[in-house]
């Protein structure tokens, strides 16, 4: 079962060039997840015990705005992180996540997690580059979504 | 891609007349005009990426790119969106309107060079126009392509272009992905930017085509995702369409000036290497 998990590590874009001990010490914190459409991975507000590694499906980030229910902020799929609120004190997500579709995804347990990388500089090194790598990307997306470059001038026309 | 006979040449700055045959309305503020040449003859031929100068007396003149046209080569289209004076006036004709057209111009992508390799189409917002020939045309010729993937980015589910047509290159066999930047509850599709996409095509750099063209951030910010992705290691091949302020499209005036290039003549449609070094440069 342990060694299912470390080749589905292996095959995820998250976890490239990670070595073989490294997918082990990832696999023995993480477990299958399958969500149905509509169920949340998680909820505005919970504790952030867990993230994610989506295979398969599609999964909406959403921020309740009082008056105004769910506002859709995200989605994510195939190859793609959800939840780095497990990393950052308080340890409560910020956003509600629930699958578009029927999702598969590997679930990690964020104390388990945080204990490992507590103990294996190395490994926590590098998760904590690929975290970065995650939130310089959604940086990068967020800004280009604030200047609605799709909005006022354009190419050729 | 047009055929047939050509009508005489033209001088490259005397504008044709041609006759508004059809409008549709793509968009809240986007249209396709479908165009007749002058007594029915043939349009001059053209290949997917290339533009046309398209004008209104009194109004002014535009480079719109082509996007598509009929197989006789008697009919051209143009996909223009109204944001200013003369694509406002341009979008406004109606079947049965006259409208000045000198063209086309420019580079085209190289679509031969692309047979038998993966093609990667990244698209934002209206520069999905000059890659729909592109696309018509690989979904024509599946067959001759490795993997091909069309990734489009739009403002909000309502300024989606050429819906019908991107179920069709579905069905064709082309990866087709679009996602928002923003959209109500209601949508089911992706919300993000493009280069999101980019993770779940997975391109090998070895064999990879990548085309872009839409805002030029866009593309900047593509082109650094696919160099993540091992673009600059692999050998991956990538075009991308500029646009600046053409004006006369024949690399005389110098409007579209980049560097030692004039886009209208050595562009739109660039190799990334040979204009790379212009596009960090700030104010050109």
């Amino acid at each position: 079962m342990k060694k299912d998990l470390e080749t589905m590590l292996a095959g995820h874009p998250f976890c490239k060039d990670f070595k073989r001990e490294q997918l082990r010490q990832l696999a023995g914190c993480a477990a299958n997840a399958r969500y149905e459409t509509g169920r949340f991975l998680l909820r505005q507000g919970g504790g952030a015990t867990r993230f994610f590694l989506i295979r398969r499906g599609l999964v909406r980030v959403e921020l309740f705005m009082p008056g105004r229910g769910p506002v859709l902020i995200q989605t994510l799929g195939p190859g793609e992180a959800l939840g780095w609120s497990w990393l950052v004190e308080p340890y409560r997500w910020a956003f509600s996540a629930r699958a578009a579709e029927p999702t598969l995804a590997l679930a990690f347990d964020g104390a388990c997690l945080r204990r490992k990388l507590d103990r294996d500089s190395e490994l926590g090194y590098r998760i904590l580059k690929r975290f970065i790598a995650v939130l310089a990307a959604r940086l990068d997306a967020t800004r280009l979504q604030l200047m609605d470059i799709y909005g006022d001038r354009v190419p050729a026309a | 891609m047009a055929t047939g006979s050509q009508p005489p040449e033209a001088h490259p700055l005397a504008p044709a007349s041609y006759r508004v045959r059809a409008r549709r309305r793509e968009t809240r503020d986007t249209v396709t005009l479908e165009l007749r040449a002058p007594g029915g003859a043939a349009a001059p031929s053209w290949r997917p990426g290339q533009f046309n100068m398209l004008g209104l007396p009194g109004v002014g003149e535009v480079p719109i790119s082509i996007s598509g046209g009929s197989q006789d080569g008697r009919l051209l289209q143009h996909t223009i969106r109204a944001v200013g004076p003369v694509t406002s006036a341009l979008a406004g004709l109606r079947p049965g309107g006259r409208v000045g057209l000198r063209g086309p111009f420019g580079s085209a992508w190289p679509l031969e060079q692309a047979a038998g390799r993966d093609l990667l189409v990244l698209a934002g917002g209206l520069g999905l126009v000059p890659l729909r020939p592109v696309l018509r045309a690989v979904a024509a010729r599946r067959r001759l392509y490795g993997r091909v993937s069309l990734l489009y980015g739009a403002r909000a589910p309502q300024d989606i272009l050429f819906r019908g047509e991107l179920a069709a290159w579905r069905r064709a066999g082309v990866a087709v992905e679009v996602a928002v930047d923003r959209a109500q509850p209601s949508w089911r599709g992706r919300v993000g930017v493009v280069t999101d996409l980019l993770a779940g095509v997975a391109p090998e750099p070895g064999r990879t085509d990548a085309w872009i063209c839409g805002p030029e951030i866009m593309m900047r910010f593509s082109v650094r995702e696919l160099q993540r992705l091992g673009l600059d290691r692999g050998g991956m091949r990538l075009h991308l369409s500029l646009e600046r302020n053409m004006k006369c499209a024949i690399g005389q005036c110098g409007h579209c000036q980049l560097g030692p290039f004039f886009i209208c003549k050595d562009g739109p449609v660039f190799p990334y290497d040979r204009i790379a070094p212009w596009l960090a440069v700030e104010e050109l």
